[in-house]
């Protein structure tokens, strides 16, 4: 609080600052072991389908491509925001944040509506090893997107109130990175239960 | 009334029911206490509330004590239960509820937060910064692993305790073979102390990186701030995988899922992988901090520096990546097969080599020394000889086709007993007398507290020895009782004696305490041991922002060097006064946490409102803490000077 | 003083351990009555040697230190020195422990392929295969080729390769006969293999190593070497008095408790058939995965 260095991006301007951006990298480190544990055990899991059906059986590509597209837009606009954040520009930072989570919503609505139809199909999470991994591993990532849209929304609210300053914006960048984590989450959620379990 | 059934005890004994009227009627005169002397704003003002490394690290101690004795207690009830062949003082279901406790209380809930105590006293006074790098988040940390630790002491009242071992494998674990809620408390306890351990490692690793006082390299850093380091990182890598295993488990529990069950492509060998994946770091991040300790102890009695400096760094930071790779020698014995076993063997004994450099390294340290043995020195003297026994006890573990015949058994018992309690619990104690000066301004009586270090060594000998010897004569752990032909009893009778002796090296300790609290003398310096690290150079009491000024580092024994190194190595030479910037104290992170009580107690009794309701509550606290507004103070200039002037500072 | 107190303790405790390995039985781990308990054995004597060495290598040296260094015995105004390391002492710390571990690693993998192979020495018998399964808390050792099973005890040639299948009917279980060989894991989805074999007739205790629950304790199992020509008579023996095994009468036998010993003839592993052998690499060793990452 002490020293603001203007040299540096708001985000980066005061200690505390710095030290929360590197604290949630770190935090981070450990969610990527969080995610790589659990494709561990999705990978061990991937066969032991019992009674149950396997991924072949229930995946479907058409809600997972719109997931897929929606999510990797969203981790665009939000690139946006925290671009339009650097140029001081509240009224773009904030739109562009409010598309991201209007995406990470209707996100949300299409794997809420995927749940259902594998509970439909008879893969509900109690049938198999198989399927209390898949959807245990879907369902902590859709939690993490949940959890950031009422994030994400309390930033929004601060910001319009407070304007940008180094901890609004230290906020928003902050929640960048995470919004951005989901999405890498995603890539591997996509090329390695989906695509490897449809082929 | 079905309701309140869930509440009952599965299994009563008269134990039990004594154990619980003690802990009602202890609550009742804890509360009456604190209400008759008027103390409940006090607690609130400068506990509860606190954001101080420094109070935080104290509470930590107090819950590390009080756990040692309830897992001592469980310790010696099952030492007793095994002294004679066929004893009857304990049932099976009880021997197992308390042995899978004792393991819990005194891994989790005893040794963690003492090695985070530590990392709270000391870190951010070894590298001269002001506090750790997010105080509300050390607090949040503190209360969610208090309300772990305190849902997980309650289970032994309310539900039932658990009784699958503290390994917990499953299918045991699972709902068809426990059907009480012990296991739920288990899952669900530590979940929420893990987060909150989680959370010191992010903590504890970003102060490190980043708030070191200027000069401080990474390779001027005080051993045991090292040590942290390297410990945080294991935290921050392994815990993750703990919290899988535990949402796991909870699940398999809780919404009938089939990760750990037998049929429907359940996988029970999943929650032993898992759990050790985390639970062989877990060993590591318990060790290498009391390697730490010994660090900072044994240069400050030998008069000397630290030998290899650098080839302690490095060993430890090989520890730390091998501590991944040998997680399979936890079940040799599970089938995977000839190779897979040689390749954990040879990675497990591989861990001894840069363990062994430390040994030698500390020996050398002795070399043209000159030894005085106090207290400290004395743990840090027979935890030497001692954990090696235990170290080498770990390389015949390490050769699997062996192991097959020590696995499970009694040897293993000995085994890791002798590397955990010279290793971190001698050094818990050595750093808590080592410290105890810099904590509460007066010294620990030096001849009860040798008496205490040696008669702990006779106990701990007598006490895990014999079990070597009965492990290679075939007998298992865990088991509540044996018959007399197989001649086991001589051996556990005197591990039993010896649990007696170690016991009452437990009330030396606490005496020590009583009476050095009454008669010790207050008029000590703020560096009563000569020693050399940068902790020592500032006041005692500690003032809340630790440093006036900001120490200027220039070489790794700082303190030392600025005590004896002349006038270049002056700590604060040319150095003024500024103000300093301090967080405030919040009592959002308590109230948080009750929630999380909340919410956790009603998961283990599956009462969905009340958990929604905490969960809830959790996420408001979140809310709040999102739009505070919080700037910390200031203390000003005159404010400093005041209380250095008061504390006839090492700032004249 | 410290020395004395210090040579108290030691001789207190090899005191005891002398009169611990002297006055009883020899124990059981070093008293192998088969190859394989012979080559573990083996092993452990070996381990304690190499190990003693070690313990000595660094109680002297802290002997040494602690006697020659303390402030007791050096002038008051005597400074210690500051002493970086050395590299040549530091590469000596490092090189013999890999020497020592590279030696231990060797015997190791030996070690590990004679245990999960058949019996050396036994490579020409045919092996008795025996599935021994566990549930709560009961042995049952199930004989495919003499096509009898029997409850918590169990009936062995001697002088011949035994190939164990294990598994579990509930929580995981170890299948441990001291005197032969070490134990292993016995689970419910999944068969392991132990190879043992017994050089001579005679009894021998086994147990299930794996705490599983309330009746763990008693989950014993006596299991007694004979010569090949008295296992067959014990089997036609038992095939002439035994009852068969039915689907209910085994049922029964699963109900968690404790049983005494019983014979049947014919085995559960048709109406009731085990996990099966290894399946695929991918499923069966969750290590090869976890490894990664």
């Amino acid at each position: 609080m002490a020293h603001v260095d203007t040299s540096k991006p708001l985000e980066y301007q005061t200690e505390e600052g710095r030290l929360k951006i590197l604290g949630f990298w770190i935090f981070l480190g450990a969610e990527i072991m969080l995610f790589a544990t659990l494709f561990t055990c999705y990978f061990v899991m991937e066969g032991r389908t019992g009674n149950g059906p396997t991924g072949a059986e229930i995946f479907e590509i058409g809600p997972v491509l719109i997931e897929t597209f929606v999510l990797l837009t969203s981790s665009f606009t939000i690139g946006l925001a925290v671009h339009a954040m650097r140029l001081g520009s509240k009224k773009a930072t904030v739109n562009f944040m409010i598309v991201t989570l209007i995406l990470g919503a209707v996100f949300l609505g299409v794997e809420i509506y995927e749940f259902f139809h594998y509970v439909h199909v008879g893969a509900g999470i109690t049938v198999s090893g198989f399927t209390s991994t898949l959807l245990t591993t879907l369902g902590t990532h859709g939690l993490h997107v949940t959890f950031g849209l009422f994030w994400g929304i309390s930033i929004i609210i601060q910001i319009v109130k407070r304007g940008l300053n180094p901890i609004t914006a230290n906020k928003a960048f902050i929640f960048s990175l995470y919004w951005h984590f989901l999405d890498v989450v995603w890539i591997f959620i996509f090329s390695f239960i989906y695509l490897k379990g449809m082929l | 009334m079905e309701f309140f059934e869930r509440f009952a005890i599965p299994h009563p004994s008269f134990l039990i029911y004594m154990a619980m009227i003690s802990i009602v009627l202890g609550a009742i005169v804890i509360v009456a206490g604190i209400t008759y002397f008027k103390k409940w704003g006090y607690l609130w003002r400068e506990w509860i509330t606190t954001v101080d490394h420094k109070k935080i690290g104290i509470m930590y101690l107090i819950v590390a004590l009080v756990m040692l004795f309830r897992g001592g207690v469980d310790a010696v009830m099952l030492r007793y239960q095994l002294a004679m062949p066929e004893n009857t003082f304990l049932d099976s279901q009880h021997y197992n509820e308390v042995f899978t406790t004792h393991g819990v209380v005194m891994i989790l809930f005893m040794a963690m937060p003492f090695i985070i105590f530590f990392f709270n006293f000391l870190v951010p006074l070894q590298i001269g910064a002001r506090d750790v790098a997010f105080p509300r988040l050390n607090s949040l940390s503190f209360w969610l692993f208090f309300m772990g630790m305190g849902l997980f002491n309650l289970s032994f009242i309310v539900g039932g305790s658990p009784d699958a071992g503290w390994t917990s494998y499953f299918p045991l674990a699972g709902n068809e073979f426990s059907t009480s809620v012990g296991t739920n408390y288990y899952m669900i306890s530590l979940q929420i102390a893990g987060l909150g351990t989680l959370m010191t490692g992010i903590n504890f690793m970003t102060t490190i990186f980043r708030m070191r006082a200027p000069g401080m390299t990474l390779m001027r850093m005080p051993m045991f701030t090292w040590s942290a380091l390297i410990a945080n990182v294991i935290i921050v890598f392994a815990f993750p995988v703990l919290t899988v295993a535990l949402a796991m488990g909870t699940l398999d529990r809780l919404a009938g899922t089939q990760f750990f069950t037998t049929d429907n492509g359940g996988m029970d060998m999943l929650w032993a992988n898992l759990f050790w994946v985390w639970g062989h770091p877990e060993v590591y991040i318990l060790i290498l901090p009391a390697f730490g300790l010994y660090s900072e102890i044994i240069p400050v009695f030998a008069r000397r520096n630290l030998y290899g400096y650098t080839s302690m760094v490095f060993s430890m930071i090989i520890i730390s990546v091998f501590s991944f790779g040998v997680w399979t020698h936890h079940f040799f014995t599970m089938g995977q097969g000839a190779l897979t076993n040689s390749v954990f063997s040879i990675t497990t004994m591989a861990i001894a080599i840069p363990t062994g450099v430390k040994i030698f390294n500390w020996l050398f340290t002795l070399y043209k020394g000159k030894i005085e043995m106090t207290t400290p020195m004395l743990y840090a003297m027979l935890f030497i000889p001692l954990f090696t026994l235990g170290g080498v006890t770990g390389v015949m573990l390490a050769m699997s086709a062996a192991d097959y015949q020590y696995h499970n058994s009694m040897f293993l018992v000995a085994h890791f007993h002798n590397v955990i309690i010279p290793g971190v619990v001698y050094a818990m104690l050595a750093g808590l007398t080592f410290y105890w000066p810099k904590l509460f301004g007066f010294m620990l009586n030096e001849k009860i507290g040798k008496a205490t270090a040696w008669v702990m060594s006779i106990g701990f000998v007598l006490a895990f020895i014999p079990m070597y010897i009965t492990g290679l004569d075939g007998q298992p752990r865990r088991g509540y009782t044996y018959s007399e032909v197989t001649g086991y009893s001589t051996l556990n009778m005197v591990a039993f004696i010896g649990s007696i002796i170690m016991t009452i090296s437990f009330l030396m300790l606490v005496y020590n305490i009583y009476y050095s609290f009454r008669y010790a003398s207050r008029d000590i310096s703020s560096d009563p041991w000569d020693a050399r690290s940068l902790e020592w150079a500032t006041n005692t009491p500690i003032p809340e922002y630790n440093f006036a000024v900001t120490p200027q580092i220039k070489s790794r024994e700082a303190f030392w060097d600025h005590k004896y190194g002349g006038k270049d190595m002056d700590l604060f030479a040319g150095q003024k006064i500024e103000r300093i910037h301090m967080p405030n104290k919040s009592g959002v992170p308590f109230i948080m946490n009750v929630f999380f009580f909340i919410l956790g107690f009603c998961l283990i009794f599956s009462i969905w409102i009340g958990a929604i309701i905490g969960l809830i509550g959790v996420l408001g606290c979140m809310l709040h803490r999102s739009f505070e507004d919080d700037h910390g103070f200031y203390f000003e200039v005159e404010e400093i000077e005041e209380i250095e002037r008061e504390k006839r500072g090492a700032i004249k | 003083m410290k020395a004395k107190m210090k040579g108290t303790l030691f001789a207190t405790m090899m005191a005891l351990s002398a009169i611990v390995l002297g006055a009883c039985e020899p124990l059981l781990v070093l008293d192998p009555k088969g190859p394989q308990a012979q080559r573990q054995a083996d092993d452990t004597m070996l381990l304690i040697y190499v190990m003693s060495a070690i313990v000595i290598a660094v109680f002297t040296i802290m002997a040494v230190m602690l006697y020659k260094y303390r402030a007791s015995k050096q002038s008051p105004d005597y400074e210690p020195p500051h002493i970086e390391g050395n590299m040549l002492v530091e590469a000596i710390c490092i090189g013999i422990p890999v020497i020592i571990v590279i030696f231990l690693s060797v015997v190791s993998v030996k070690s590990n392929y004679i245990v999960e192979a058949v019996p050396q020495g036994y490579e020409d018998t045919e092996p008795l295969v025996v599935y021994a399964s566990s549930s709560n808390w009961k042995w049952h050792f199930s004989y495919p080729e003499e096509n009898i099973e029997t409850v918590n005890y169990l009936y062995i040639p001697a002088g011949r390769a035994l190939e164990f299948r294990l598994y579990s009917h509930g929580p995981i279980t170890s299948f441990w006969i001291p005197q032969l060989g070490g134990q292993k894991y016995a689970m419910a989805d999944m068969e392991t293999v132990l190879h043992l074999a017994a050089d001579q007739p005679g009894e021998f205790m086994g147990r299930n190593g794996n705490f599983s629950g309330v009746g763990f304790a008693e989950n014993t199992f006596l299991t007694t070497a004979m010569t090949q020509a008295e296992f067959d008579e014990w089997v036609q023996e038992v095939h002439e008095t035994a009852e068969p095994l039915t689907e209910e009468i085994f049922e029964e036998l699963l109900e968690p408790g404790h049983l005494g010993t019983s014979t049947y003839t014919g085995t559960h592993l048709e109406f009731s058939p085990p996990p099966g052998p290894h399946s695929p690499v991918s499923e069966r060793d969750p290590n090869a995965e976890v490894g990664h990452e």
